[in-house]
C-alpha cells in the first residue's frame, strides 16, 4: 500500500513537474534575467499594428511601444512583448502581467473605470474596407441589403446595423483575415473596423485589390492603458508621445506601416495633441 | 436565483438551446443516410466502393472539427459559392449542418459497422443460400439487425453531435450556445460561474434523457437469440 | 485481425484468418467471388466512379483556379507564402509544438486525472463513490467548447495572464477526456476475472489494497491504448483552443494567412498535418494492443463508454447478464442472450475494434469452437459471452 502511494505521488510530482516546465516554457525572460524589463502588452496578429512574425514585431503600435520603452529608459532587448487579445487587456493590467498596453485600446469611459489611459497617440475612425472596384458603397448608409462582416465580439458591425443600416446582413468571423478573404471572394461586400486597422489589412495584401472607403463615422482615441493610479506613469508615457510627434519619428513610423494603401490619418485630430486621455471614444 | 432570473430573462437562453437542438437534429438525420450509405459501401463486393469508403471514414475521423467548419464557410461557401440561401443567418445554419453531418457520418458508419458484428455469421449464410444477392440479404437481413445492435453506439454519436454542434460557432452560426454564453460573460463577468453552470446544467439535462432512450431501445431492440 | 477478438462476433465483413482466401479477393459471406461477367461490371463500374470523382475534382479546381470574384486560389503567390520554410519556423512549427503541448499535458493529466475518479468510483465509502460519480458524469455530459470558453474567461479574471487559454485549454481536455478514462479504469476493473480478486484476497490483502494493488494496475495497463486513442481525441480537440485566442497550430495558420491573406491555403496546411499526426497515433493505438496483451489477465482492450456512465448501456447488460447468471447458481440453463459491447464512444476510433458478443449461439459451430470447457460450471457472471475472446 506504501510503496504504491509512494510510487503514485512520485509519479504526480515527476508529472506536475513536467506539466510547469512546459507551462512555463512559453512566457519567456520577464523575471529570471536580473536587468531591468519592461512588459508591454500588443496585438500579435494585426499586421501593420502589431504583427508577430517569428521574433520579430512589426506595426504603428509597435514603434509607439518602443518608442515610449525608449524614452522611458528601455533598450529594445530590454522589452517583453505579450500578447493581449482584445478581451484580456483589463485583466492583463489589472494582474499586473504588463506594464503598459498598446493594442489598438479605445478610450472609453467603461475602461476608465478600471485602467488609466496615456494618450491618445492615435485617433482612429470606424471606416469600411470594400474592394477596389466598388462603386456603391460610398458609407455606412448605403450598406442596406450588402453583407459586411466584422469580427465576433466586436460591436462595429452592430453600430453600423443599429445606427446607419438596418437592412444590412452581419457576417461573423473569428479574425480579420477571414474577412478580408470573405471579402475579396465576394461573399461580403464590406468589410468594417477602426480604419487604421484597415489599412493595415490593405497593407498586407498590398496589389490594390481592396481599398478604404474614407468617410470615418465614429471617434476611436488609441490610448495606451496602464495600471489604475499610475499617473506617474502616464505623464512619462504622454510626455514621450508629446517628443515622438515632435521629432517627426511618429509621422515616419505611421507612413511605413500604411505604405502603400493610401491611407490618410484624418487630420482633424491626428497627431493628437491633446494627451489628456479625458474626452472618451464617441461611443455608440 | 435573483441573478439567474434576470440572465435567463435578458438573453434567450432557450433559443440558443433550440439552436443547438436544430443543428443537431438536422445533422444526425443527415449523417445517419449518408452513414448508412458508407456502411454499405463498407461491406460492398466493389473494392472500389469499399476503399472510397474507408477513406471517407479515416479522412473525417482525423480531422478536427473545427477546420471542417471554418472550411465550410470559407471554402464551399466563399469559394465554391455552394450556399442554401441568401439570408446569411440560414445559409450559416445549413452550412454548419453539412459540416456535421459531413463529420458525424464517419462515426455513424464506424458504429453501423460494429453493430454489423453483432449479427452472427449463420444470418449472412442464410440469406446467401436462400438466395439473395448482396443488396438483398445487406438491406433484408443485415442492416436491420446491425441498427439493433448498434443502438448503443449511435446513442454515444448522437450525443457527441449534440455536445459538437456548440462548435458550429466556428462556422459563423452565432445565435447558438457557445457564443451566447461568450456574450453573457462578456457583459456580467461578475457572475461567471452562474453562466456557465446554467448552460453547463442544460447539456447535462439534454443528454441524460437521450442516455436513457438509449440505454432503454439498445435493451429492448437487441435480438434475441 | 487483433487476436481474433471479433471471432466470436461473427464478423461478417473481413475474416481473413478464419477463411484463408487468396489475395486480393474479398472474404466475406455476402456475396460471392465476382465471376468473370460481375468482374468486367465492376471494372466498368470502378472505371466510371473514377471518371466521376475525377470530374468533381477537376470543376473544384477550375472553381478554385478561376472563381468568379477575387483570385486564382491555386496561384503560386497564395501558396507559396503558405508552404514556405519561413512559415513553418515563424508559424506552423511554433504552433505545433504548443498543440503538441497542450495535448501532451491534457493527456497526462487526465489519465491522472481519470485513475483517481476511476478508483473513487470503486470504493467502499458511498459518499467517496457518489461524489466522484457526479463529477465524471457532469464532465462528460458538457462540450468541451463550453469549458474552454469558461475557463477563459475565469482564468484571465484570476491572475493567470497570457497563460491563461493554455490553461483553460488543458484543464478543459483534462476534465473532459479524464472523465472518460475514470470510465475505462472503472470499466476495466469491472471486467478483470474474478478470480484476480479472490488470489488477492486469499493472499491476505484487504478488499482496498487488492483494488488498489492487484485490479487497477491491469486495468491501467489493459486501458493504455486506449490512452492513445484518446491522444487522437485531445489533439483534435486542442484545436477549440484556437477559439479563445490558444496560440496553438490552427490558430498560428489564421494569422500567417492574415499577413498574406491565403488564409484558405494555410488551413488547408494546417488540416495535413493534424491529419497526418492524428492517422499515426490512429495507427499507433492499433499496433499497441497486440503488444500489450501479457500483461494483464485480460485482453488489452479499450472498454466500453458512453457518455452517461450510469446508463451506459454495455454496463447495464453487464449487469443484467451478470443477473441472469445469478439466477442459475449451478450454471445449468443456456445463456439466453448475451449483450456485451466494448468500445469507447469517447472516439469512434475503438468501434472499430468493439467486440459486440452478442446472439451467442450455443448451438453454432463457430461460437461451440471458442467456449472453453472450464467456463462452463463457472457461475462468474462477468465471464458470461466473454470465454471466447481468450
Amino acid at each position: 500500500m506504501r510503496s504504491f502511494a509512494q510510487k503514485a505521488l512520485a509519479v504526480a510530482a515527476a508529472v506536475s513537474a513536467v506539466a510547469s516546465l512546459t507551462a512555463c516554457g512559453g512566457s519567456s525572460a520577464a523575471t529570471d534575467s536580473g536587468g531591468k524589463k519592461i512588459t508591454i502588452g500588443i496585438k500579435f496578429d494585426q499586421p501593420g499594428l502589431g504583427f508577430k512574425q517569428g521574433s520579430s514585431y512589426t506595426g504603428f503600435d509597435v514603434d509607439v511601444a518602443r518608442y515610449v520603452a525608449k524614452d522611458l529608459g528601455y533598450s529594445d532587448s530590454q522589452i517583453v512583448w505579450k500578447e493581449a487579445p482584445s478581451k484580456q487587456r483589463e485583466a492583463l493590467l489589472q494582474n499586473g502581467d504588463v506594464d503598459m498596453v498598446v493594442a489598438t485600446y479605445s478610450i472609453t469611459d467603461k475602461r476608465k473605470q478600471v485602467v488609466d489611459f496615456a494618450g491618445p497617440y492615435f485617433v482612429a475612425g470606424q471606416d469600411l474596407l470594400v474592394r477596389a472596384n466598388e462603386k456603391s458603397i460610398k458609407g455606412p448608409n448605403s450598406l442596406n441589403g450588402k453583407n459586411l462582416c466584422s469580427v465576433t465580439g466586436s460591436t462595429s458591425a452592430q453600430t453600423v446595423k443599429d445606427h446607419f443600416a438596418n437592412k444590412v446582413q452581419l457576417m461573423e468571423q473569428t479574425g480579420y483575415a477571414e474577412c478580408v478573404t470573405a471579402l475579396i471572394s465576394g461573399t461580403v461586400d464590406a468589410v468594417t473596423t477602426d480604419d487604421i486597422i484597415l489599412a493595415g489589412l490593405a497593407s498586407a495584401k498590398g496589389g490594390g485589390n481592396l481599398k478604404l472607403v474614407g468617410k470615418p463615422f465614429t471617434q476611436e482615441r488609441y490610448g495606451i492603458g496602464v495600471k489604475k493610479g499610475d499617473t506617474a506613469m502616464v505623464k512619462k508615457i504622454n510626455a514621450a508621445l508629446k517628443k515622438m510627434e515632435a521629432d517627426g519619428s511618429w509621422q515616419k513610423d505611421l507612413a511605413s506601416a500604411t505604405k502603400g494603401t493610401g491611407y490618410k490619418p484624418n487630420s482633424k485630430y491626428n497627431p493628437p495633441t491633446d494627451f489628456d486621455a479625458q474626452s472618451s471614444s464617441t461611443d455608440f | 436565483m435573483d441573478d439567474l432570473l434576470t440572465l435567463v430573462g435578458q438573453y434567450n437562453v432557450l433559443g440558443a438551446f433550440a439552436v443547438n437542438i436544430e443543428l443537431t437534429l438536422w445533422s444526425g438525420l443527415f449523417s445517419l443516410i449518408l452513414g448508412v450509405v458508407l456502411v454499405m459501401m463498407r461491406i460492398s463486393p466493389i473494392p472500389s466502393l469499399r476503399g472510397f469508403s474507408s477513406a471517407y471514414v479515416e479522412l473525417f475521423k482525423n480531422m478536427p472539427l473545427t477546420i471542417i467548419m471554418v472550411l465550410m464557410v470559407l471554402a464551399v461557401f466563399g469559394q465554391l459559392k455552394i450556399q442554401f440561401s441568401k439570408t446569411f443567418s440560414v445559409n450559416f445554419f445549413w452550412l454548419a449542418v453539412t459540416g456535421l453531418t459531413l463529420y458525424t457520418a464517419a462515426f455513424v458508419c464506424e458504429s453501423l459497422r460494429s453493430g454489423i458484428n453483432t449479427v452472427p455469421l449463420g444470418q449472412a449464410e442464410a440469406a446467401r443460400s436462400l438466395g439473395l444477392n448482396f443488396t438483398q440479404s445487406a438491406t433484408m437481413i443485415i442492416l436491420p439487425q446491425a441498427f439493433r445492435g448498434a443502438v448503443a453506439p449511435l446513442g454515444n454519436t448522437f450525443i457527441a453531435l449534440l455536445k459538437n454542434s456548440t462548435v458550429a460557432a466556428a462556422a459563423s452560426v452565432s445565435t447558438e450556445t457557445s457564443s451566447l454564453m461568450s456574450t453573457m460573460i462578456e457583459y456580467n463577468a461578475n457572475v461567471i460561474v452562474t453562466i456557465f453552470l446554467i448552460f453547463a446544467f442544460g447539456y447535462v439535462i439534454l443528454i441524460i434523457p437521450i442516455g436513457l432512450l438509449t440505454t432503454w431501445l439498445s435493451n429492448t431492440l437487441a435480438v434475441r437469440r | 485481425m487483433n487476436n481474433g477478438h471479433d471471432r466470436g462476433a461473427a464478423p461478417i465483413q473481413s475474416s481473413a484468418a478464419r477463411r484463408p482466401r487468396k489475395d486480393g479477393q474479398s472474404a466475406s459471406v455476402l456475396f460471392d467471388e465476382p465471376g468473370p461477367r460481375a468482374r468486367r461490371l465492376i471494372a466498368v463500374g470502378n472505371t466510371i466512379g473514377i471518371l466521376v470523382l475525377l470530374a468533381v475534382a477537376a470543376i473544384v479546381l477550375m472553381r478554385l483556379a478561376n472563381p468568379p470574384q477575387g483570385q486564382n486560389q491555386l496561384s503560386g503567390a497564395l501558396w507559396g507564402p503558405a508552404v514556405s520554410s519561413e512559415a513553418w519556423v515563424d508559424f506552423y512549427l511554433p504552433g505545433l509544438v504548443n498543440t503538441v503541448r497542450a495535448a501532451v499535458v491534457a493527456v497526462v493529466g487526465a489519465v491522472l486525472f481519470g485513475i483517481i475518479f476511476g478508483i473513487g468510483r470503486l470504493m467502499p465509502l458511498w459518499p467517496v463513490r457518489w461524489i466522484c460519480s457526479v463529477v465524471v458524469e457532469f464532465c462528460r455530459a458538457v462540450p468541451v467548447l463550453l469549458f474552454m470558453i469558461f475557463f477563459w474567461r475565469w482564468f484571465a479574471a484570476l491572475d493567470m495572464g497570457d497563460s491563461a487559454s493554455f490553461y483553460a485549454v488543458v484543464v478543459s481536455l483534462i476534465l473532459y477526456n479524464g472523465s472518460v478514462i475514470a470510465e475505462l479504469v472503472r470499466s476495466g476493473v469491472g471486467n478483470l476475472p474474478k478470480g484476480q480478486r479472490e488470489a488477492a484476497v486469499a493472499l491476505g490483502m484487504s478488499p482496498l489494497r487488492s483494488l488498489i494493488s492487484v485490479e487497477v494496475p491491469q486495468a491501467i495497463i489493459a486501458m493504455l491504448p486506449a490512452g492513445v486513442t484518446q491522444l487522437v481525441v485531445v489533439l483534435k480537440d486542442t484545436a477549440l483552443g484556437s477559439i479563445i485566442m490558444y496560440t496553438d497550430l490552427l490558430q498560428q495558420a489564421r494569422r500567417l494567412g492574415s499577413a498574406h491573406f491565403n488564409i484558405l491555403q494555410t488551413l488547408v496546411v494546417a488540416a495535413v498535418v493534424y491529419f497526418i499526426i492524428c492517422w499515426l497515433l490512429s495507427r499507433l493505438a492499433e499496433w499497441l494492443p497486440e503488444h500489450m496483451q501479457r500483461r494483464t489477465a485480460e485482453p488489452a482492450e479499450p472498454e466500453a463508454v458512453a457518455p452517461i456512465a450510469i446508463l451506459d448501456p454495455s454496463n447495464v447488460n453487464q449487469i443484467a447478464v451478470a443477473r441472469e447468471i445469478e439466477q442459475q447458481p449451478l450454471g445449468g440453463a443456456p445463456r439466453q442472450y448475451h449483450v456485451h459491447h466494448r468500445g469507447t464512444n469517447a472516439s469512434i476510433h475503438d468501434w472499430r475494434r468493439t467486440r459486440y458478443v452478442q446472439g451467442y449461439d450455443e448451438t453454432h459451430p463457430e461460437s461451440q469452437a471458442e467456449i472453453k470447457p472450464s467456463g462452463q460450471g463457472d457461475d462468474s457472471g462477468d465471464d458470461a459471452g466473454r470465454g471466447e475472446s481468450r
